[in-house]
């Protein structure tokens, strides 16, 4: 279904809002990545899908493929670094599709002029760390240096391939169907913020990014078909998530504040910067929407999971007001808005 | 507040810390008092009883308002939570 | 403040009571359905608030909570930004608070300024600039917007000594004056005013009482949380429905009548207020702060010559003459008045103030989708 909402064209320059991953991505994407590629044969999943990944048919089989280009400031972050992110990010996307399992990924360096040896010996440790812990390995890569100042440290690309019997798509959700998000949202954004010294802030704030296809494989085994919607809600957080996926879906949500867990130290720091935690990144989250009859059941499962502890079911989808995102605070309702390019702390 | 050391006081707020300035707090504060901050200042410090006073004075509005039967309902409902609190 | 505290401030079960006793009163004021009682808040903050706890969902239909001049940012003037842009291309360093960025001038905003080589810093605090003067050897210049709570943090930098490299270029304004002028705005509705709980922790709430008996109508002093708001409201419309013309503290844990008089002390001695242009609004008799000429040498208006002339090659944007932001801040149109808004004004490509700061109504409207009916949404998160 072709949601309206992408339908303001694309600026003349592409400015920092065009990776936000909020509407002004979608719309870049619609306009000019996904122009002309149309559908894959065979019913799989395109580009012009903008889901996680694409699907594609082999035999009675599916070969999902997803990839990710990563930067990081600062590259080493309270609970992670740039290659985590970049593992993580990846195996996350194709668990989104439903394929948990993945056969081997590829990765990409683009290193500027005069980069250390040592960080890079750090940061593919931690590569090969967070392969193991997602069951999978790093099979084949490419390098590129760049000269000083042309791009910012480094760049990582990295790509995965998995096959699964079942894929899940972002678009499946009908009325009466509950979300679920598997924990804490914020963390990674507000962790990533207060490491700018210029904001003066003493917290200990940590990073969520980890690979999740452990996760997501209990909740589908404990949900089989009843398992109709997944996403990470990573740039553009909770909010960004379910708006794309109640616009691809066709139907309302309404969404519990209070149900959606978030730390006490990062609502905390997201009071005094002025920044809302359901609009920054999360690393290792995924919000699941699933038919009503399973719910309790796929809770369990989730909550079983170490990396699933804090889940909770926050929202229902309602026929009423298609496309958008309604949110009880408790206080009243409001519409849940989306990002608008980045995110600047205020004054505090 | 946490500590105050030569007109700056490290503020806790749920776990966040954060220096503020002391310059025109206008009486004198000392660790465990809440200030009110504004742009890194203290402008007030807020003696706990006064919080007790404000909630004091909401439930003084809704009392006013007395005859409203829904009104009335909630506030039993409020009563209610309360006494869990305790 | 403390957890629990906070969370009190936060109790939904009371936020509903009050809710039901906002109702009571607006209907105990006995309007025409097509005359809702008409208040104004004169806050950005007290806007975020209502928009992100989704307050105006839980209010009554026969009121109408109107957005005024709350929003500092917004009301800096065209000449002001020009000023700080004019400085900027001299090449002289400035440093303002990340709002003031994008606010446009006649031609540029410092954003565009920034673009073109100059060198503009984004500081989150006063003190965040000094430091950052104390380590240049250059002239750094403080762009300084803000109400007079904000402009409280500038004077005490001033007192306490700053660097001689540094200056100020004040956009500070002064809230109680222009209640006046919206007061008086012929065709205006407004029966009674919010006033913002920090600037009243500094003035005290006795610095409305001469406007009460001015103009008749009733001021409620009132703070950020859920409750504080609705507290606030339910006072007011309760004095307007017993038609009684008074101030009322609502947020007597940071407000007395006197309000900090050190805090006072240190922004007088600091700043005058003289009279000046709101941008979109009017003259304003005494709304701009000002540098006393004893504190002249941190004065940038007096330490630097401006060349306002540079700007002249730039033509201003044709968008510009469109914008409504002014009428917005009266509270006479709201942005679906504006044909800009949500089109060619965005917040990241922003024609007028409103649509820049995170306070402005424009850009609240936009992050939160306006004010949409949500009273009535059937089969909700918690069925
Ligand atoms: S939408 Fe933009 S142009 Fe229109 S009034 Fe608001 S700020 Fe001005």
């Amino acid at each position: 279904m072709r949601d309206l909402r992408f339908l303001r064209p694309v600026d003349e320059r592409i400015t920092l809002k065009y990776g936000a991953g909020g509407r002004a991505m979608r719309a870049l994407i619609e306009q000019i990545f996904a122009d002309g590629f149309g559908e894959p044969e065979g019913g799989g999943v395109g580009l012009a899908a903008m889901d996680d990944g694409a699907v594609l048919r082999i035999g009675d089989r599916w070969l999902v493929i997803t990839t990710d280009s990563h930067v990081v400031r600062p590259r080493f972050f309270p609970g992670g670094d740039i290659g985590r992110l970049a593992v993580a990010g990846t195996v996350n996307d194709l668990a989104m599709m439903g394929a948990t399992e993945p056969l081997a990924l590829t990765c990409a360096a683009i290193i500027e002029e005069g980069f250390a040896r040592d960080e890079l010996a750090r940061i593919w440790a931690s590569i090969r760390q967070t392969c193991l812990e997602a069951g999978t390995t790093v099979v084949t890569g490419d390098t590129k240096v760049m000269g000083r100042g042309e791009l910012d440290g480094l760049v990582l690309n990295t790509t995965g391939v998995a096959i699964t019997d079942r894929f899940v798509r972002d678009n499946g959700l009908r009325p009466g169907d509950r979300l679920l998000v598997t924990g804490t949202v914020g963390d990674h954004g507000l962790a990533v913020m207060a490491t700018r010294n210029e904001l003066a802030l003493e917290v200990e704030l940590v990073s969520d990014v980890a690979p999740i296809n452990g996760l997501v494989r209990a909740a589908l085994a404990a949900g089989g078909d009843g398992v109709v919607v997944m996403k990470d809600p990573t740039r553009g957080g909770l909010a960004s998530a379910l708006a794309e996926i109640a616009g691809k879906s066709g139907v309302g949500l309404v969404i519990d504040e209070r149900a959606v867990p978030v730390k006490d130290a990062v609502r905390a720091a997201g009071e005094l910067l002025g920044i809302d935690p359901l609009l920054v990144a999360n690393e290792g989250k995924a919000v699941i929407g699933v038919r009503a009859e399973v719910a309790d059941a796929v809770l369990e499962a989730v909550r079983r999971h170490p990396l699933g502890r804090d889940a909770a079911l926050c929202g229902v989808c309602i026929a009423e007001r298609a496309g958008a995102v309604v949110l009880e605070t408790g206080f009243g309702r409001r519409l849940l808005g989306e990002a608008e390019g980045e995110l600047q702390p205020r004054i505090c | 507040m946490v500590s105050v050391d030569d007109g700056v006081a490290v503020v806790d707020f749920w776990g966040v810390k954060k220096v503020v300035r002391l310059d025109v707090v206008d009486v004198p504060v000392a660790p465990g008092d809440y200030v009110l901050n504004h742009v890194g200042f203290a402008i007030r410090r807020i003696p706990a009883e006064e919080i007790g006073d404000t909630l004091a004075l909401y439930d003084e509005l809704l009392r006013s308002s007395d005859g409203d039967l829904l009104a009335g309902d909630v506030r039993a409902e409020l009563d209610a939570a309360e006494d869990h609190d305790r | 403040m403390n957890d629990l505290d906070a969370l009190r401030f936060r109790d939904p079960v009371r936020a509903h009571a009050l809710a039901e006793a906002l109702a009571h009163h607006v209907r105990r004021a006995g309007r025409a359905p097509d005359e809702p009682v008409a208040v104004m808040h004169v806050c950005g903050s007290h806007e975020q608030a209502i928009a992100r706890f989704g307050l105006r969902a839980s209010f009554p239909a026969g009121l109408e909570v109107i957005m005024g001049p709350g929003c500092p940012v917004c009301v800096t003037d065209v000449p002001e930004v020009d000023e700080a842009v004019a400085l900027a291309r001299q090449g002289v360093r400035i440093a303002t608070y990340g709002d003031m960025l994008r606010v446009p001038g006649t031609a540029q905003s410092l954003a565009d300024a920034r673009a073109a080589g100059a060198k503009v810093d984004v500081v989150y605090s006063v003190t965040q600039a000094v430091e950052l003067a104390r380590r240049l050897d250059e002239e750094l210049v403080f762009f300084a917007s803000g109400f007079e709570t904000t402009a409280v943090a500038t004077a005490a930098v001033v007192l306490a000594g700053p660097p001689v490299n540094f200056s100020i270029l004040s956009a500070h304004k002064y809230i109680p004056p222009v209640m006046e002028i919206v007061a008086e705005m012929p065709g205006t509705r407004i029966e009674g005013f919010l006033a913002a709980g920090h600037a009243a922790t500094i003035t005290g709430w006795g610095v409305f009482e001469p406007f009460v008996a001015r103009h008749g109508v009733p001021v409620v002093v009132a703070g950020f949380e859920p409750l504080d708001v609705l507290a606030g409201l339910v006072r007011l419309v309760e004095l307007i429905a017993s038609r009684e013309v008074r101030v009322d503290n609502a947020y007597p844990r940071c407000v007395d009548k006197d309000g900090n008089r050190e805090a006072q002390a240190v922004l007088w001695q600091v700043f005058a207020p003289i009279g000046g242009r709101w941008r979109g609004i009017a003259h304003v008799p005494n709304g701009n702060l000002r540098l006393r000429d004893e504190h002249a040498r941190w004065d940038a208006r007096r330490r630097f010559t401006i060349d306002l002339a540079t700007l002249w090659d730039h033509a201003p944007s044709a968008l510009v003459q469109h914008c409504q932001c002014g009428d917005i801040m009266a509270g006479i149109a709201s942005p679906h008045d504006c044909t800009l808004f949500g089109k060619a004004c965005t917040p990241d490509a922003p024609v007028g103030a409103c649509m820049v700061s995170t306070e402005g109504t424009c850009r609240i409207w936009h992050q939160y989708g306006g004010q949409p009916d949500l009273r009535t949404i059937r089969g909700g998160a918690r069925s």
